[in-house]
């Protein structure tokens, strides 16, 4: 009882420190993460910047209303200005000065924007294709690809009443059979697609989402710092269905030499697996999707 | 200030005292042309409605109370969030404005009713067969549609029965708002009294002009969205199929085109109401009346450049990202302006908090918030992380619900004296808005941390790092769901009886429709008002008091 209702009075000053004082306690639970990649930083910055000009403009306008409130209460006696009904000196004022701070905003998130939509110059493509509702991944001319699909410890919790309690499930819903592994301090292009419906590809610590659309292929680009490698988990971010809160992402990201390495036994085993059967081209169930690549942005 | 509707409303019972005949019984409301039965009419479905939509909402909550799935099975948690948000946004919302309009517009204009009284009637009475229609698909094969209020299509294309029902359904909503829209243009530019312009009207008549507009504007558009994927689906057509060499951006282009004037449909009406309420409990004009009537439109305006800020992430050419995200923020001004001017209405003002002005103060306060997570919204970088997450939640909330919502409780709670003739319960309504505003924030504000923690929406479930700020938004959600039975309760004393309503009820108020007597008569204004402009309003006439 009383662990519950510490924890209780923990987390409501959590979320006034937040208001406070949000970078000394960039909690992941109450802000968005700094993330592991060139563009994530940025736009958790971006996302800063626009935070704090927002906190001083609702000082300055709530500090107005309060007062407002506070002084001018007729049961304080105060009686209306009544003449005080127009001024265009202070309206003009208060159209430009946020028509001022509107335009400071728009020049860095236009500069973030310009890097986000250049994806020239990368070393690896993978296509990233959504399916209801798992993920595909294949490494461009490498001659590697997999299904990436909810974990089975996670899949047996989230049944409707399986009394397992989420808790006891490492990672619930945020875990993968076989996670995508890129490698860390490389641009790393993607490739969006979807073959059903919409979904969205998402991990937050890389920054960004970008929607897979049937049809269409989006791009974009990580490139995460060479010493942030580990696991990163993310979920699909566009309604696709019954499932779609199961469809986790988790990249693994690894250092050069250990992708390599990766990479090499991946072809290897796919070289090993077409031996018996004639050589089947891999992922031929993929061709319109394949088709499509060329007609896109 | 109060002495004028003495002598006003005295002159206007003895006008209207003999022909206050109505007809009795059922046939009364089904056959009615009169503006306050079908004001009445549609306030009273708005609150049904309103509770579907919010059993519905306790439902989903209940369902994140904690991880894991202990209530519904995740289709039906889609249908669910789909559901909510058609009937909150047609069934709720939509209807509590036009039942206000047509309570308020021809008292307020001085009208004896609206311009086109048939029309209302049937613009009122398809609604509760389009949601007939609606809820239906709950029992149809396959179950309700489940692909979110926005039915991007392909997804929305593989629902069962439901797909043509949830449409006609659609359809006629759409006919329905059309009529409405129509008639509130019709009535406003030709029932004015005489002598009052435009510039004259009170902002809720100029709120709702404009948002009559905005109806006429993109409810054919939804219709034409909806009917291509109807034609995509039975048909044989490829609107919005790659493989038949259509696009499914393409619906989502077209569907935000109507989707982002409609959540200014949704909040105009609302500007209108606060901006009658903190005057009137200010006891003082409204700062900068002829702004407040042109950022009004110019917002309407920019309504339709902004759509694609709804769908930064489907992969826009760079010049297209920058264009929206630019004329977004350019939204910031005119609703800045609109802030400062209620702010300033305040300033060296007299308040007092009765129900209707803690409900604007709310507004004003919660809708700011919700403002605020919009700009944060428009920049392109920042929403490639927001989008589709709790942060939109949290930020589409805070405008719709202490927003419009609130609105529609300011603007019940200000006139229902008018309506009834009877004074309301006082103390309980300033529960229902103590519990309201609080209950709504542990609601509402924790969907932004969710969000900025990385929780994507329209999820049934969640990871475990999840559960503590879903927890606090779930008892947030009981907490509001259940102080809002007050609220008819509150009605339905009222109507009962209560303390006798003065004519003008508030000691600040001010307007045509304070002249009248309360309740007004069934036919008020059947005899044009007998008041000169200049000397019934005196320095409340926007223009004298510019003057000066």
């Amino acid at each position: 009882m009383f662990k519950h209702l510490a924890s209780i009075l923990r987390r409501g000053l959590i979320a006034t420190a937040f208001l406070w004082a949000v970078p000394t306690t960039a909690d992941k639970a109450l802000n968005m993460p700094v993330g592991v990649t060139e563009l994530s930083v940025k736009i958790y910055d971006l996302h800063m910047l626009i935070f704090w000009v927002c906190v001083a403009i609702a000082l300055v306008v709530f500090a107005a209303m309060i007062y407002s409130i506070v002084t001018f209460r007729k049961s304080r006696g105060a009686r209306a200005a009544t003449t005080l009904t127009h001024s265009t000196r202070v309206e003009i004022v208060w159209s430009i000065v946020p028509l001022i701070i509107l335009v400071l905003m728009a020049v860095p998130a236009a500069r973030t924007l310009i890097d986000i939509e250049d994806t020239s110059g990368s070393e690896l493509s993978i296509k990233v294709t959504g399916y209801q509702w798992k993920w595909h991944y294949e490494y461009l001319d490498r001659g590697v690809s997999f299904f990436s699909t909810l974990a089975e410890s996670s899949n047996a919790a989230r049944q409707l009443g399986s009394g397992i309690d989420p808790n006891t499930v490492p990672n619930y819903l945020l875990d993968v059979d076989n996670p995508l592994v890129i490698p860390a301090g490389t641009k790393v292009r993607l490739l969006v697609t979807a073959n059903d419906v919409i979904h969205s590809w998402w991990v937050p610590d890389f920054g960004m989402k970008k929607d897979a659309i049937p049809g269409f292929v989006n791009e974009m680009w990580i490139k995460v710092a060479p010493e942030k490698t580990g696991l990163y988990r993310g979920q699909c971010a566009e309604l696709c269905g019954r499932d779609h809160g199961f469809m986790p992402i988790v990249v693994d990201v690894m250092s050069k030499e250990d992708f390599t390495a990766w990479l090499a036994a991946q072809q290897e085993a796919a070289r090993q697996a077409a031996m018996p059967t004639a050589a089947e081209p891999i992922a031929t169930s993929e061709a319109p999707v394949a088709a499509a690549i060329a007609q896109t942005n | 200030m109060s002495s004028y509707s003495q002598t006003s409303s005295s002159h206007a019972e003895g006008a209207h005292a003999h022909h206050d005949e109505k007809p009795t019984g059922i046939k009364r409301w089904l056959f009615t042309t009169n503006h306050k039965d079908i004001g009445t009419l549609y306030l009273l479905f708005s609150c049904v409605m309103f509770f579907v939509g919010g059993a519905m909402a306790m439902v989903i909550r209940a369902e994140l109370f904690q991880p894991g799935l202990q209530v519904v099975d995740p289709g039906f948690f889609n249908t669910l969030t789909t559901m909510h948000a058609l009937i909150m946004i047609f069934g709720a919302v939509m209807p509590a404005w036009v039942g206000l309009a047509n309570w308020m517009i021809p008292m307020q204009l001085g009208a004896p009713d609206m311009a086109l009284p048939r029309m209302n009637n049937y613009s009122f009475w398809i609604l509760p067969f389009a949601f007939t229609l609606l809820l239906l698909t709950l029992v149809t094969p396959g179950g309700g549609p489940a692909s979110g209020w926005t039915l991007y299509p392909p997804l929305s294309l593989q629902a069962g029965d439901s797909l043509p029902l949830t449409i006609f359904a659609i359809h006629l909503m759409g006919a329905s708002s059309i009529m409405g829209a129509i008639n509130i243009v019709v009535t406003i530019m030709n029932m004015r009294m005489k002598g009052m312009s435009l510039l004259h009207m009170p902002l809720f008549c100029w709120t709702w002009l404009i948002t009559a507009y905005l109806l006429l504007a993109v409810m054919p558009v939804l219709a034409a969205a909806v009917t291509m994927l109807l034609t995509d689906h039975f048909f044989g057509t490829t609107f919005f199929s790659a493989a038949g060499g259509g696009d499914p951006v393409m619906f989502q282009h077209i569907f935000w085109f109507f989707g982002h004037p409609e959540v200014y449909i949704l909040i105009l009406p609302a500007f209108g109401i606060v901006s009658e309420v903190i005057p009137t409990f200010s006891r003082k004009p409204l700062f900068g009346y002829g702004a407040m009537v042109y950022v009004s439109a110019s917002i309407a305006f920019l309504s339709f450049v902004v759509w694609a800020h709804h769908m930064f992430t489907v992969g826009m050419p760079l010049a297209g990202q920058l264009f929206f995200m630019l004329s977004t923020m350019l939204i910031a001004v005119p609703t800045g302006v609109k802030v400062f001017n209620w702010t300033a209405t305040m300033w060296k003002g007299s308040l007092s908090f009765e129900p209707p002005m803690l409900f604007a103060l709310a507004f004003l306060f919660l809708f700011t918030i919700g403002g605020f997570s919009g700009l944060m919204l428009a920049i392109v970088p920042a929403d490639f992380q927001y989008h589709d997450t709790y942060f939109v939640v949290a930020h589409f909330h805070y405008v719709l619900v202490p927003g419009a919502i609130f609105g529609i409780m300011a603007g019940v709670y200000y006139w229902l004296p008018k309506w009834t003739g009877h004074m309301y319960d006082m103390t309980l309504g300033k529960w229902h808005f103590w519990l309201s505003a609080i209950f709504v924030n542990v609601l509402f504000f924790p969907q932004h941390f969710l969000g900025l923690a990385g929780m994507p929406r329209r999820i049934p479930d969640y990871a475990t790092q999840f559960a503590d700020w879903n927890w606090w938004s779930s008892v947030g959600a009981f907490g509001f769901g259940l102080a809002q039975l007050l609220f008819p309760y509150v009605i339905w004393k009222c109507v009962k009886g209560g303390a006798k309503a003065t004519d003008d009820v508030w000691e600040g108020s001010h307007g045509l429709e304070w002249l009248l007597p309360s309740p007004p008569p069934y036919h008020s204004w059947s005899e044009p008002p007998q008041v000169s402009w200049k000397e019934e309003w005196g320095e409340f006439d926007p223009h004298v008091a510019e003057a000066k």
